[in-house]
């Protein structure tokens, strides 16, 4: 048998969460605070933005991705790299292609 | 090949990891077997980014065809609601990880009580959408079921600055609110399978299940509710917040 992977598991101090928690909570403020500012395009592009940047601390981590081993790591960024080629071939179609009228 | 020879491994297998009871057998180490089951939930978490990846796939296109169909849409949603269900998951997220923390420290007074508030704040989110659901229903804004175009052909006093929709647009709000109720619905439904999960776990954590060492449910079932969290994360800007001034 071949060496088994090996991978200390490690524990994630309450103060790191509290932190994140924190970090999240202000990023929700921030995020609604944003909405109500004329940006025009922006509007979304800063939505999504922090929207991303709170669904990564989580993923890190609540997740504890950022502790985890090279497989897990390796995993969910596989995941969301195919979720992004996906959504991002499929709107290059619609959004290119002449559909004709709604 | 006698009996013998099978016995042989634990003379170089490693003595430390051998007698945890709760090693299963095809496993070298503990660290080996939580890492495949870490592993597994993570997979079956991208099949879950997969599908509600198909959803938000759909909303972007609708979107982009109707756009503004969907602007008006939007100017109906709570955003106080809004707000205060992200707040209440994020809560949510937090005290999970503290439940898993309490765990790891075998813990179970602790754990309990971090789980008993995931499980408060759970039902509070449902609470509050249930109510923003029977506003929709109120305000006629429900496809198929309960239905108006009303708000739409005309100027809303919120929204004094908007135009009035053409008919046939006004009836492509449907579209933005059949994608509102399809998104947000399989989001509660994940939501209520998380809720009836935990009240599992808070049962069998009543009774010391998970502070004797062994706690991969504990973790897997926190990656899922916070994967249901992060979805709460995209729905919020996406049907909430990005249109408000268009």
């Amino acid at each position: 048998m071949s060496e088994p992977t090996h991978h200390t598991h490690t524990v994630v101090p309450p103060k790191i969460y509290g932190i994140i928690f924190g970090t999240l909570l202000c990023f929700t403020a921030l995020t609604v605070f944003a909405s109500y500012l004329e940006l025009g395009v922006f509007n979304a592009v800063v939505a999504i933005a922090i929207a991303v940047i709170k669904a990564v601390l989580v993923i890190l981590f609540f997740m504890h991705v950022r502790y985890s081993s090279k497989l897990t790591k390796l995993t969910v960024a596989a995941g969301f790299f195919t979720l992004i080629v996906l959504l991002t071939m499929t709107l290059t179609d619609y959004i290119s292609r002449g559909w004709g009228l709604w | 090949m006698d009996s013998q020879a099978i016995a042989i491994p634990q003379n170089h297998g490693e003595v430390e990891h051998a007698h945890s009871p709760h090693l299963h057998h095809h496993f070298a180490t503990t660290d080996q077997q939580r890492e495949a089951s870490n592993f597994g939930m993570w997979l079956f978490l991208l099949t879950e980014i997969m599908f509600f990846g198909g959803m938000f796939a759909a909303y972007l296109i609708y979107r982009n065809w109707y756009y503004p169909a969907f602007v008006a849409g939007s100017h109906f949603m709570i955003i106080w609601a809004g707000t205060l269900n992200t707040t209440v998951l994020i809560c949510s997220s937090f005290t999970m990880a503290m439940g898993v923390y309490s765990a790891e420290l075998r813990n179970r007074k602790a754990l309990l009580r971090w789980l008993s508030i995931t499980l408060l704040l759970g039902f509070g989110f449902l609470g509050i959408k249930a109510f923003e659901w029977h506003t929709e229903w109120v305000e006629h804004h429900v496809p198929g079921l309960n239905f108006s175009i009303d708000d739409f052909t005309h100027v809303d006093q919120r929204y004094p600055q908007d135009k009035p929709l053409p008919v046939d647009m006004a009836e492509k709000t449907q579209a933005y609110f059949s994608l509102y109720f399809l998104l947000t619905g399989v989001h509660a439904l994940h939501m209520v399978i998380g809720v009836s999960i935990l009240i599992f776990l808070i049962i069998t954590a009543w009774g010391g299940a998970y502070t004797t060492g062994h706690m991969t449910l504990i973790e897997n079932f926190g990656l899922y509710w916070h994967f249901v969290d992060i979805v709460w994360i995209f729905l919020f800007p996406l049907l909430y917040l990005i249109s408000r001034h268009q």
